[in-house]
């Protein structure tokens, strides 16, 4: 039997409902629907009055979670697409991110952010939210990669007693499958070295894991071992992993699906450059998607966010400079 | 009004009613001196940042403190110094804040009106204040999931928050799990400098209620007796399970939006209207009226508020100010998350 990523997140959804009383679900559609993508699956019949749905209101469905997790709570609310999260954007960044540091009281709530893109979704159903959140102080930010960590983390992300933002990435949803559940996983906070390798490094997180991981297979044949990193979480930011593997390799690229101004790439290459620039032996260079909101079209699609092709070309320019 | 109650009712009741107006007075009185002293310790450069006003609220705000009971949960908005106090939050809290002591419940890292004590109820405001009420939503929502009842959560907001979209949406919300939500707007004709004309064109603010199929209530901001027996019936509705509540009490902003606010854009006519009366003097010349206490009575408690506002702030003018070397300067609770760079001192 296998399961997939998705089916990952529905079981660890359960099993925090089964273990922890305070724990519940809100969220549009997530109830007897089970969910846009099927991610609260038979919960709502498994758990009687505890996965909830909720009005098309995604700021009052965050200050509820919020207001619940000061009430001892531990609310998991999934936002239907992470690109609808910008509505509740205020109470995340200013009231569940402050929480904490203003009164001493924490505020354990998790934010499922359906993120990234999948062909024929369009610019208000593909977007990778991870950058704007890790921008402000007080939240975690999980980009799990893998069937294992999809399941681990959001466990983690449920026990965890600050707001984190969960984003799962909706193109892993059925592309990945594991042959079992994990029994456990490395905690939170920690890069994962996805492939050994010692004439580049690649760091990514999410869905560009495997487009790495596909261009590190295609370059072996060329005599070339990419090392890549997948991040796991980008905040925190594992930056001892990654340092550690560009003083092996020499070289990096750091890939994200989310745009080019600012974010996850452009933090890792400002603190190798800071701190880790004796460590290279060319230019760290990043590719992320276009500087374009995302496009419907499968063609434009393709074209606007990285795949191993365009990391390929991106790799073997690394390696020559 | 009051006079109805009193000539309807039993003796019993006249008297409770005379109590807890009397009580009621005497927190507006607090919060009233406690007002000025920071205005005048602002104007001294004694306050850093702003100083917000509860002036010509304290009746509409102290009937939402009083209403209320422990277990229940306050969101009050920046002119609730008199609601605050009723509802039991400790007068050095406000001092402490207002002065950045580190004894406080805020230590320096929020000041003024944005303070609380989450976990007993009183909600810290952050400043987009119409998001509050989803808070509020949030704790009442949680207590019926471990099926606790006979709780209520109130949340203060004025005519501008009303046209907020987190105002929209968390009333909505609140209408549509059946929450015992009471929602009062102070309408005081005023949002910093915007009048209503520019802010909504509903009839009556109450009316947008209707919409939501929420009960509503609407009352005289001006009067104490109104205040408390509407806002004690609003109270009463959502205890026992009538759902979300909506009061829109009409009065006037009787000083700046902040004290940095001189208000020369407030209608002189607004000011001279029934809306523009002071309710602590309307209240006061009511207790005198009715003999429920001499003027002598009404100065020794003056001077007693005064007493109270001035010790103090003379105890926190002693206490420890925020130093940057010894800050946390770390936003998570959870200590293995934090990033080694953020774990270096200052």
């Amino acid at each position: 039997m296998s399961i997939t990523y998705l089916e990952a997140i529905r079981e660890a959804q359960a099993r925090a409902l089964a273990e922890d009383p305070r724990v519940f679900i809100y969220g549009q559609d997530v109830g007897a629907f089970g969910g846009a993508f099927k991610a609260t699956k038979n919960l709502a019949e498994e758990f009687p009055g505890r996965v909830i749905d909720s009005p098309i209101s995604e700021d009052a469905i965050i200050g509820l979670a919020i207001g619940a997790a000061i009430d001892g709570m531990r609310p998991i609310v999934e936002m239907q697409f992470a690109d609808f999260s910008a509505v509740g954007f205020n109470q995340v960044i200013n009231q569940a991110a402050t929480l904490y540091w203003r009164t001493r009281v924490p505020c354990p709530i998790t934010i499922r952010l359906p993120a990234g893109g999948t062909s024929g979704s369009g610019p208000f159903h593909s977007q990778n939210m991870e950058a704007i959140y890790a921008h402000y102080p007080g939240l975690v930010v999980m980009t799990p990669a893998t069937v294992e960590d999809a399941y681990h983390m959001l466990l983690e992300a449920v026990a965890i007693d600050d707001p984190v933002i969960f984003c799962e990435h909706k193109y892993l949803y059925y592309h990945l499958k594991a042959d079992k559940l994990p029994g456990d996983a490395m905690p939170t906070g920690k890069a994962r070295i996805a492939r050994e390798g010692r004439d580049l490094t690649i760091v990514a997180y999410s869905a560009m894991v495997h487009e790495a991981l596909a261009v590190a297979e295609e370059l072996a044949s060329e005599g070339t071992e990419i090392e890549v990193v997948d991040l796991r979480s980008v905040k925190p930011l594992d930056t001892d992993t990654v340092m550690a593997s560009v003083a092996r390799t020499g070289r990096l690229l750091c890939v994200g699906e989310a745009w080019p101004w600012g974010g996850v790439t452009a933090e890792v290459m400002a603190r190798v450059a800071g701190e880790g620039f004796g460590l290279l032996d060319a230019p760290p260079q990043r590719l992320n998607a276009k500087d374009t909101p995302v496009p419907y079209h499968p063609n434009l699609w393709a074209a606007h966010r990285p795949t191993a092709r365009s990391i390929a070309t991106a790799a073997r320019n690394v390696l020559r400079l | 009004m009051v006079q109805t109650v009193a000539s309807t009712k039993a003796g019993a009741l006249v008297s409770t009613f005379r109590d807890e107006y009397t009580k009621a007075f005497r927190w507006m009185l607090l919060a009233r001196t406690l007002d000025d002293k920071f205005a005048g310790l602002y104007r001294a450069g004694k306050i850093h940042g702003g100083v917000f006003l509860g002036r010509g609220q304290e009746a509409l705000s102290v009937s939402v403190g009083l209403a209320l009971r422990k277990g229940d949960v306050f969101a009050p908005l920046i002119r609730d110094q008199a609601g605050r106090l009723a509802f039991g939050e400790p007068i050095l809290d406000a001092v402490r804040t207002y002065l950045g002591s580190t004894l406080g419940p805020m230590r320096g890292r929020d000041g003024n009106i944005h303070r609380g004590r989450p976990r007993e109820g009183l909600l810290p405001m952050i400043s987009h204040l119409g998001a509050m009420i989803a808070v509020v939503n949030g704790i009442l929502f949680a207590r019926r999931l471990r099926n606790i009842s006979g709780v209520v959560g109130a949340a203060s907001i004025g005519d501008g928050g009303t046209s907020t979209g987190s105002f929209h949406e968390a009333i909505n919300l609140a209408a549509v799990e059946k929450l015992p939500l009471v929602l009062i707007v102070a309408n005081n004709q005023y949002a910093y400098s915007t009048p209503t004309s520019r802010q909504f064109a509903c009839r009556d603010l109450v009316d947008k209620a209707i919409g939501y199929g929420v009960d509503s209530h609407t009352v005289d901001g001006t009067d104490l007796s109104a205040c408390l027996e509407v806002v004690g019936e609003a109270v009463k509705c959502a205890r026992e399970g009538h759902g979300p509540q909506m009061v829109v009490a009409r009065l006037l902003r009787l000083c700046g939006h902040g004290e940095h606010d001189v208000a020369d854009y407030v209608d002189p006519e607004l000011k001279q209207s029934p809306v523009g009366r002071d309710c602590l003097k309307v209240a006061e010349e009511h207790l005198l009226q009715q003999g429920w206490a001499d003027a002598r009575t009404v100065e020794l408690w003056r001077s007693e508020m005064v007493q109270k506002a001035e010790d103090a702030v003379a105890t926190v003018q002693r206490e420890p100010v925020p130093d940057p070397y010894e800050e946390d300067w770390r936003a998570l609770s959870s200590q293995r998350l934090l990033e080694a760079r953020e774990e270096r001192p200052g």
